[in-house]
């Protein structure tokens, strides 16, 4: 069987089977998975008897759960007015530079996707950004070069998925 | 004892009773408040805010749908700020609308273009942002088309497919200046659940969801001299195009609908009540044969309860969501398509016509119908049974287009072979009427007398209650239906695919022990249906219910194998029900669907 439907099954089996349990199982796939592939939302709507439709209305309310194949490290970066200011537009071209890859992309050996993101409520340590759960600020092109290698080394030594 | 309260609305005193909404305490007290996201059989949604309303001693402005009456609440409908507001409202709708109208579908017949009208919208102060976004327009599906860009996002569609027919197969999706309605992964409308029942067509506002229409299509055959055109027509259409023709709702139209096909220039103008009494031969002969083997050679591949399959809505729903039951499905095709198999046989035969030739038009009340004419496997006639299928609102059109005074018409008979008919089919356009055809027949043939209810009515069966029981017990029967001494025949009849899902739920559970039961896609059955004239209500579909069992009762027969022309057919051409040649015409099988 799909270590999905395993995934789904046993989550379903902790947090419960009724329509307000979708929310949990869904952060669940996602912390996994990185995201909620067709085939995801297919299963946990069996799984609730739910109809499909309504977890992928529910998946694509929220910006936190995707609903598209997604890197190993997904980076988040705020694309608010005070993150604007303090020069994240040169941030994220030192990212898209480095990665090659334009926001809503993912690298092609599956490592990085880059995304942005409303406010994370770090103004008063602008620009900052998330690596998957991490949070990074004070941001400048130097730094930000810096933090990616250190994960593209986290990557070669087969890191944790977490963070 | 429901406490009153008391309230003025512009002024107007009115007592109501406590928790009516400010809109209800309006209608009440002769003020129209527009309206939009409301409608009368979906849930309140309170999102478009056309019905802002201002309450005295309050700062905002209340949405009359959503709003309960409170003792002695002032309220002002039409005030200077709520003119102004309300027209900014419709401005802002109109913003995210695309407003070609001269090219939509539904240009006269849009709520949302009606109150643009009404508020003289002559001038847009905001951005138009149709241009801005990406829409598509999903074509694929035979019977709707849904279009992103005339969609206000009100959710009438949602509500209904969640609501009246617990399909889902539409959902909100989204959020924000990006939330759009829209199906699973965004997948067209024809790969998902949706059972083409139209039932949102019926409730959309605006021209964002429409069926496919084949008005040209239709043109170009009646316009062509090597074809011969044989139009059907359902049972509800004759109680619904009057109203769609400005005639009033539940106004019984048969004759002048006659009329108009032939002053249109079909060249048979045909009846799809003579094919319901066919399927009641049919279906109630498999039901006799059901029972016997069931409750006489105890068949386990034989399975009980049986449930109609004139629907073709139910038919693409329970293939979808319980495709472990379409064993239960009579094997009988729905009388459209018994009617397209028979049009290019039975008919071309005894015309002397070259099947090739014939075009097969059917007018009906739904848009699953077009799907239904669809499917692979109808062309058993060796060519396209039904050709093209136009709804109640279609026909209409034509007629217009035709420039038909369709009140000046003279009343006129279906032609011959095909077009006569018996009380027992037109009921088939209201819930409960298939079952209670069935029953008039099957307990005739089984004990040789009239089924025991006054003057034929089973009033059991009728009526808008979501799901109906009913029970005869058969005493004295002919001596070849001996086994049924005693039994208690329990039927069931579902409307509206949320009823339908009910049944199916406790049959599964096996808390039912039904032998029959009757199933229909949408709300009152046929005379409901997702072509039957917008807008709908259930005080309409009251109406149009009315207008179907008055014309039953004016039937000189009503039985359905009292139709002469269903003799002369078995006679003919078929020998007898579930005959070799009826098996293969008449009957058809299933397909096992993905639920997601």
């Amino acid at each position: 069987m799909n270590p999905v439907t395993d995934l789904i099954k046993s989550l379903a089996d902790q947090h419960g089977r009724s329509r307000h349990n979708l929310l949990p199982i869904l952060q669940g796939v996602v912390e996994q998975e990185k995201y909620l592939s067709e085939y995801s939302m297919i299963e946990i709507a069996r799984e609730l008897d739910l109809p499909a439709s309504e977890v992928y209305g529910t998946a694509t309310f929220y910006s936190f759960l995707e609903y598209k194949k997604m890197g190993r490290y997904i980076i988040r970066i705020c694309k608010t007015i005070t993150c604007s200011m303090k020069g994240k537009n040169q941030v994220l071209l030192a990212i898209q530079d480095m990665l090659k890859i334009g926001v809503g992309e993912t690298t092609p050996d599956g490592t990085f996707s880059l995304l942005q993101t409303n406010c994370l409520g770090f103004c008063h340590k602008a620009p900052a950004m998330l690596v998957n759960n991490e949070v990074f600020t004070d941001l400048t092109p130097e730094k930000v070069r810096e933090i990616l290698r250190m994960y593209m080394n986290k990557k070669k030594e087969g890191g944790s998925y977490d963070n | 004892m429901v406490k009153k309260i008391k309230i003025s609305i512009n002024g107007i005193f009115v007592e109501v009773e406590d928790g009516t909404t400010i809109l209800d305490a309006a209608r009440k007290a002769g003020v129209i408040i527009p309206t939009l996201c409301f409608h009368k059989d979906l849930c309140i949604a309170g999102n478009c805010r056309v019905c802002v309303v201002e309450v005295a001693g309050q700062k905002r402005l209340a949405a009359a749908c959503a709003t309960p009456c409170e003792e002695e609440m002032e309220i002002f409908t039409n005030s200077l700020n709520v003119l102004h507001s309300r027209k900014q409202i419709i401005e802002l709708l109109l913003s995210e609308h695309n407003a070609d109208c001269t090219s939509c579908f539904k240009n006269g017949n849009c709520e949302l273009q009606k109150l643009a009208s009404d508020y003289k919208i002559l001038k847009q102060d905001f951005i138009r942002l149709v241009p801005f976004k990406n829409y598509t327009i999903d074509k694929y599906s035979p019977s709707i088309i849904k279009d992103d860009s005339k969609c206000i996002r009100c959710q009438r569609c949602v509500r209904t497919c969640a609501e009246l027919q617990g399909v889902n197969a539409l959902t909100v999706a989204y959020k924000g200046d990006l939330m759009k309605i829209t199906t699973f992964f965004e997948k067209p409308m024809n790969d998902v659940v949706c059972s083409t029942c139209g039932q949102c067509i019926n409730h959309c506002p605006t021209g964002a969801l429409v069926e496919r229409n084949y008005i040209e299509k239709v043109w170009d055959a009646i316009s062509d001299k090597t074809k011969h055109v044989v139009v059907q027509t359902a049972p509800a259409v004759r109680v619904g195009l009057g109203e769609e023709l400005g005639l009033g709702q539940g106004v019984r139209v048969t004759g002048k609908m006659v009329a108009a096909l032939k002053r249109l220039g079909f060249d048979a103008v045909m009846d799809t009540d003579f094919t319901a009494d066919l399927t009641i031969m049919e279906e109630g002969t498999e039901l006799l044969m059901r029972l016997k083997a069931v409750l006489v050679d105890h068949d386990p591949a034989v399975k009980l309860p049986m449930a109609t399959s004139c629907s073709p809505g139910w038919i693409k729903y329970i293939e979808h969501l319980f495709p472990d039951y379409l064993d239960h499905l009579s094997t009988c095709k729905s009388p459209q398509q018994m009617f397209g198999a028979l049009a290019k046989t039975y008919y071309a035969k005894a015309r002397n016509l070259d099947p090739e030739t014939i075009v097969s038009v059917s007018i009906m009340p739904c848009t699953a119908k077009k799907f239904e004419a669809a499917r692979p496997e109808m062309h058993d006639s060796g060519y396209r049974d039904v050709d093209y299928v136009l709804t109640t609102r279609e026909l209409a059109i034509m007629i217009k287009q035709a420039g038909i005074d369709f009140m000046k018409l003279d009343d006129m008979h279906f032609d011959r072979l095909m077009g006569e008919s018996t009380g027992a089919a037109v009921i088939f356009g209201a819930t409960g009427g298939v079952m209670e055809a069935a029953l008039r027949t099957v307990y005739e043939l089984v004990t040789g007398r009239d089924v025991p209810f006054e003057n034929l009515n089973i009033t059991p069966v009728r009526g808008m209650d979501g799901v109906k029981e009913a029970s005869i017990k058969i005493e004295n029967p002919l001596k070849e239906w001996a086994f049924l001494d005693g039994v208690e025949l329990k039927c069931a009849v579902a409307h509206g695919l949320v009823n339908a899902k009910k049944v199916m739920d406790s049959i599964i559970s096996g808390q039912a022990n039904y032998h029959f039961i009757e199933f229909m896609a949408c709300p009152g059955g046929c005379l409901g249906g997702g072509g039957q004239p917008i807008p709908t209500s259930p005080e309409i579909r009251l109406k149009r219910a009315k207008a179907i069992y008055a014309e039953d009762e004016g039937m000189p027969l009503r039985k359905s194998h009292q139709n002469p022309e269903i003799i002369k057919i078995y006679k003919d051409f078929l020998g007898k029900p579930l005959s070799e040649k009826s098996h293969h015409l008449l009957h058809t099988q299933y397909t096992a669907r993905k639920r997601y």
